[in-house]
């Protein structure tokens, strides 16, 4: 268990040291710990997601600390928190205590100039690889879409195009989701 | 005493807007201004809009950048660690709790129906966030390249997400360094 607990201590550590742009920047590491790490799997990360989303708090501080304890329970939530934020809590001291006008520096500048389109790069390969696991289910090694949350999923995106629904709470939507699940038994 | 008062203070100010905001990053912005400036005249509004700015273009969750950065200029050390501690509790005691609690009810059927259902929401919600992700940061063409080329490597390959941050930082320095030089030869 002291082996899980650092593990996930210095995975959490790594994701806090650069997910650039805070909560959705997170999704691509989290996911890619999927694949090398038996902590939880795909299934679970969109379940995850939707609780952090509808729970106060940052959702990337949400989304580690759910997928702490998915992995070692409270304890688990505790050390990957602690993870996630100790980059920030040093990086941000050493800024505050040397650096002035560090947002204004050329350099920082250039560098984020560069980063900004590839961490939306990131986030879009990982939600497109969320949303073939969510909406799909594997039968006898082949994909069959799941007919109901594929219906859910488009026409709910197009009624977020809408500017007045935009701004509608995503726990209201997930309420909607649940209730459509079961009233349909998807 | 006075010092610990403070860092209490602190702490829970932090507590108050992590455990009544939803979704972090930029909603998290109002609830800030609430809290450090209105109610308890910690800082000015234009050093929070400094604090925020440095949030976003240091690494880590915002909110608990910003957090860090507020407590700092207070109280400090000791004032970053209470006001990120503040930051994290919420969220810490309620995924736990509302985890546990979805974990013991995972067999039933009428939840599996429910989280089938909410699937197909965090699809749709998460595409939304991208899309408006995309129309923020794709501002000229070396963005649109940049997040085309990434985009295909993620997709076709496995490069670890770390090298891709780390490159394209480095893309942006150079692609700048370029880009004066050629405005410095343009000029007679």
């Amino acid at each position: 268990m002291m082996q899980t607990a650092l593990e996930l201590f210095w995975e959490f550590f790594k994701i806090g040291l650069f997910a650039v742009g805070g909560g959705p920047a997170t999704l691509p590491f989290l996911m890619e710990l999927t694949k090398v790490k038996p902590w939880y799997t795909m299934e679970q990360l969109t379940n995850m997601i939707a609780i952090s989303e509808s729970t106060p708090g940052p959702l990337g501080l949400n989304m580690s600390t759910y997928a702490g304890f998915q992995t070692l329970g409270l304890f688990g939530g505790l050390v990957s928190s602690f993870g996630l934020v100790l980059p920030s809590v040093i990086i941000i001291i050493l800024i505050a205590r040397f650096l002035d006008n560090f947002s204004q520096n050329p350099y920082v500048k250039a560098a984020f100039y560069g980063v900004r389109p590839a961490v939306t790069a990131l986030i879009a390969a990982a939600v497109l690889g969320l949303c073939r696991v969510s909406l799909f289910v594997e039968h006898n090694g082949k994909l069959t879409p799941a007919v109901g949350a594929v219906i859910i999923a488009v026409v709910v995106f197009g009624l977020l195009q809408v500017k007045r629904l935009k701004k509608l709470h995503p726990a209201l939507w997930f309420l909607v989701g649940a209730v459509i699940g079961i009233v349909f038994r998807l | 005493m006075n010092d610990m008062k403070m860092l209490w203070q602190l702490y829970w100010a932090f507590l108050r807007i992590g455990g009544l905001t939803f979704g972090g990053g930029l909603t998290m912005l109002p609830m800030l201004k609430y809290e450090l400036v209105e109610k308890k005249n910690w800082i000015t509004e234009e050093e929070l809009v400094d604090c925020y700015a440095i949030g976003q273009c240091t690494p880590g969750i915002i909110a608990v950048n910003t957090a860090t950065f507020v407590g700092y200029k207070k109280k400090g050390v000791a004032g970053g660690i209470f006001s990120t501690l503040g930051m994290v509790t919420p969220s810490l005691v309620i995924i736990t709790l509302v985890a546990a609690c979805l974990e013991n009810f995972m067999d039933n059927v009428w939840l599996q129906h429910a989280l089938m259902g909410v699937r197909g929401i965090v699809c749709a919600l998460m595409l939304n966030t991208v899309i408006t992700l995309a129309r923020k940061s794709l501002v000229d063409g070396f963005c649109c390249v940049m997040c085309g080329i990434v985009l295909l490597l993620c997709l076709l390959t496995d490069i670890p997400t770390i090298l891709i941050v780390v490159v394209s930082a480095l893309c942006g320095i150079i692609w700048e360094k370029i880009r004066l030089r050629f405005a410095r030869e343009e000029r007679p």
